[in-house]
């Protein structure tokens, strides 16, 4: 269960996760969950790499970290089938390196260089790839959410057995857009899984001080969307949710909403005074609630041994450090790309329709 | 083996901090997480903390020490010989270094106290001709005083966006409004940015005076449909009925490498539509001077602010000090050429027009102020001096300030044009991440050098 930004309040979002929401039905078979640790481990490596190169002054900008939050993304993505399209907000590296995507090309993107997912040009906050169906990486609170709409949109329209997993933040959920999104996918009937991640804050703003009503899971209620709250800092409990919600929408039954109640460790961004929380507040959450630190007890029962989490360890490690070494060596992306990408070119096809 | 802790750097634009504090000493055993120490810079106060385990082995910038360059190597960090897989749970233990982490603060007392204030009604005096005394204050607290000031004198006047109470300003220009005015009338939003621009709309037809803020112009898009059709168009839709007293205030235009959705100039696409004032100040004093005048207009006013300006002083009159919208500055004189420029751009054209004089060209720089209504009779006349223009800004060349600019100078002095007009803008590209094209897409002084001299050399004679 995750502990609450705030203990007076019994009812509203920042209560706590409703005992029956989840049941731990299946605990998947050794393998995976050495995948799922190795996943949020690698997440997290990734993440305190990233804040360091932020410190050196080697990452610039806005730099918004996932520590915390990294059974959430790995839990729904393990959940998750080939051809399923994602989309997020500007805290995406989660997100990307749990789409498969390497963790070279999306450091070097960090560091502006040639070799990023977006060639220097987009940052921490704007990665994409076509490939692994990673839509981005959007800067602007809430935007993402019609995009997830209209992704899923495209795969009934194009008669695919896949849903668009469409991440947004418990801030972004008091965006006038998402609630337009929310009743053209029920209307429609789209394969839309929205996943809000509840870390209690957006920015400064405690989640109570910022939206009205029942649980974040509800606010799909008008629309006749299903919602259920889930212990996101729990990677086996998103899973678990992730597969019925999947399945859901998968079947041809419109949206689903799942909240997940989850912390994220680090400031909003790396310039972040956080005067809003204590102290303890992030220690008690961090001590008690680590997804990381959960999944290796739950390892460890499984009599999976020391040596083994080590040699995860280490594995993650070297990934991390390959990556740094990548976008540290990566060269600045040339001059001339200053101006490319901004128009396709013509092609045949707008020709022969001028015609 | 010693790690090197450095001076982190906190926020895009912060290049140095102050130490104000190590919490550690030199011997002192150090966990992951523990916080070493606190440091300042002109927004706020962070803590740092290693994201190692070790012994401090040397402290190697004193405590109080100023202006310490990101990066500075501060402390010597020596490895324990604890390498448990506990350990290696949260930390890297390759590399050493410093993460900014939370600071607990006890929160604002926040009082309600709206004492009501007379209005009273100064003349609108030029800052420049007081003689009274000044201060130098940050462009930041200039505008936190106009804010503060209106809102002694006028109890309509509230101040509504995100982060603007609590958090004191997500770049710190609300610092200590909730204070002193409580949370009536400094309130924090949702992220709802269309919501909260349309309640201000609301809220100024219902006789209050509401300041808007958003956490930058970009996220004013999402608003920009009720800044237009309600606040801009409904005065003339009512045939004159429906006055809309609003400022929607903000930084615009570019930061440092935050990425083409947050980089964009808007000041061209409110000039564009009728029935809005579009400001944008350089120094302090005008920065303080026109947004008081932006509250008390009975008009609804863009106030374009500069993230990267904020941190900048300059003197600022102790007064009760208006400055009038629609008058621009002449900020230098000179008789070869004119450039304009206005927010972040006048330092540059400023600049610019030193390395000029180096050369022999004398250029009259003049900071706009206002982009809506247009000073063009302070920019004709000085092209008439001059007989050319180099106009500058960060954003897009198309259907830019400068592309107004220039019509409206060949309208009314084309004869007196020796050379073509020139503009420096920012780049007709999305702003890019990387650091070396980013610098190549914003508008440097050397570009306006080089325009400058063009105009000059190649029609000279
Ligand atoms: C439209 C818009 N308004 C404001 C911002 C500034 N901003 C960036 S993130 C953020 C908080 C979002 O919180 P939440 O949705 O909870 O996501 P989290 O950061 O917690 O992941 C704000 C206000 C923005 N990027 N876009
Ligand atoms: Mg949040």
């Amino acid at each position: 269960m995750v502990a609450k930004a705030d203990t007076k309040r019994k009812k509203g979002p920042g209560r706590p996760p409703k005992a029956a929401a989840v049941k731990i039905n299946n605990i998947p078979a050794t393998d995976d969950l050495l995948a799922m640790y190795k996943d949020m481990l690698l997440i997290r490596r990734f993440e305190e790499k990233a804040g360091q190169l932020y410190g050196m002054g080697q990452i610039g900008g806005f730099c918004h970290l996932y520590i915390g939050q990294e059974a959430v993304v790995v839990g729904l993505q393990s959940a998750s089938k080939p051809g399923d399209t994602v989309v997020t907000s500007y805290r995406d590296h989660g997100h990307m390196l749990a789409c498969g995507m390497a963790a070279d090309g999306v450091m070097a993107e960090l560091t502006g260089r040639a070799g990023g997912y977006s060639r220097g040009k987009g940052g921490s906050m704007h990665m994409f790839s076509r490939e692994k169906k990673f839509f981005g990486g959007h800067g602007i609170v809430g935007a993402q959410v019609p995009i997830g709409v209209g992704l899923a949109f495209s795969h009934k329209y194009k008669e695919e057995p896949n849903v668009c997993l469409t991440y947004l933040g418990d801030g972004a959920v008091n965006q006038g857009q998402v609630y337009e999104s929310f009743n053209m996918a029920a209307l429609w009937s789209l394969p839309c899984l929205f996943i809000i991640e509840n870390n209690q804050y957006g920015m400064g703003t405690a989640v109570t001080r910022a939206a009205a009503g029942r649980d974040l899971a509800d606010r799909g209620m008008a629309y006749g969307i299903p919602g259920k709250q889930v212990d996101g800092m729990d990677v086996l409990a998103v899973r678990n949710a992730a597969l019925e919600a999947l399945a859901h929408c998968r079947e041809g039954n419109g949206p689903y909403i799942l909240e997940m109640k989850t912390y994220r460790y680090r400031g909003h961004s790396m310039s972040d005074p956080a005067k809003y929380r204590t102290r303890e507040e992030v220690d008690a959450m961090r001590k008690q609630h680590d997804p990381i630190d959960q999944m290796r007890d739950l390892l460890k029962n499984q009599n999976i041994s020391d040596d083994q989490l080590k040699a995860i360890d280490s594995d993650v490690k070297v990934t991390v450090t390959k990556a740094t070494e990548f976008a540290q060596t990566s060269p600045e992306p040339d001059a001339s790309e200053l101006f490319t990408d901004i128009l396709l070119p013509d092609t045949g096809d707008s020709q022969s329709a001028k015609v | 083996m010693a790690t090197e802790i450095k001076m982190p750097a906190l926020s895009p634009t912060m290049e140095t901090g102050t130490l104000a504090k190590w919490l550690v000493a030199e011997g002192d055993q150090v966990r992951s997480g523990d916080v070493i120490a606190e440091i300042e810079t002109d927004k706020t106060t962070m803590e740092v903390e290693t994201i190692d385990d070790g012994v401090v082995g040397k402290l190697l910038v004193p405590a109080g020490a100023e202006n310490v360059p990101v990066n500075t190597v501060i402390a010597i960090l020596i490895d324990d010989a604890d390498d448990s897989i506990a350990g290696a749970s949260i930390t890297d233990d390759s590399i050493a270094d410093v993460a900014v982490v939370d600071k607990a603060a006890p929160e604002n007392a926040a009082p309600e106290s709206a004492a009501p204030a007379t209005v009273s009604a100064p003349a609108i005096t030029e800052a420049a001709e007081i003689g009274g005394a000044s201060t130098m204050l940050t462009v930041r607290e200039s505008l936190r005083d106009a804010m503060a000031e209106e809102m002694r004198r006028d109890e309509r006047v509230f101040v509504m966006g995100e982060e603007v109470a609590e958090y004191q300003g997500a770049y710190k220009v609300t610092q200590g409004l909730l204070d002193e005015f409580g949370s009536k009338r400094v309130i924090d939003t949702p992220i709802t940015e269309q919501g909260f621009a349309g309640l201000g709309v609301g809220a100024a037809f219902g006789e209050l005076r509401p300041v808007i803020e958003f956490m930058t112009f970009n996220f004013a898009m999402q608003a920009i449909d009720q800044i237009i059709n309600s606040a801009a168009k409904t005065l003339y839709m009512s045939g004159g009925q429906m006055g809309c007293p609003i400022v929607f205030r903000g930084p615009n235009g570019a930061a440092s490498r935050v990425g083409a959705q947050h980089s964009q100039c808007y000041a061209s696409w409110y000039a564009h539509c009728p029935g809005l004032k579009v400001v944008s100040p350089y120094s302090a004093a005008d920065a303080k001077g026109l947004l008081k005048s932006a509250i008390r207009d009975p008009n609804p006013v863009i106030f374009l602010e500069n993230e990267v300006m904020y941190g900048q002083s300059f003197d600022v009159p102790d007064d009760d000090v208006l400055v009038p919208i629609g008058k621009a500055k002449i900020l230098r004189e000179g008789t070869d050429v004119t450039i304009t420029a206005f927010s972040i751009m006048v330092g540059r054209a400023l600049q610019a027009a030193d390395a000029l004089a180096a050369q022999g060209i004398s250029a009259e720089v003049i900071d706009l102020r206002t982009i809506r209504p247009l000073d063009s009779e302070t920019i004709v006349a000085s092209v008439k001096k001059t007989s050319r223009l180099v106009t500058c800004e960060e954003g897009f060349p198309f259907a830019g300030v400068g592309a107004e600019i220039a019509i409206q100078v060949m309208e009314q002095a084309f004869d007196w044009l020796d050379a073509p007009i020139a503009r420096v803008t920012g780049k007709d590209v999305p702003m890019p991440y990387a650091e070396n094209l980013e610098k190549l897409a914003l508008p440097q002084v050397e570009d306006i050098v080089a325009t400058a001299q063009a105009v000059c050399d190649g029609f000279r004679g």
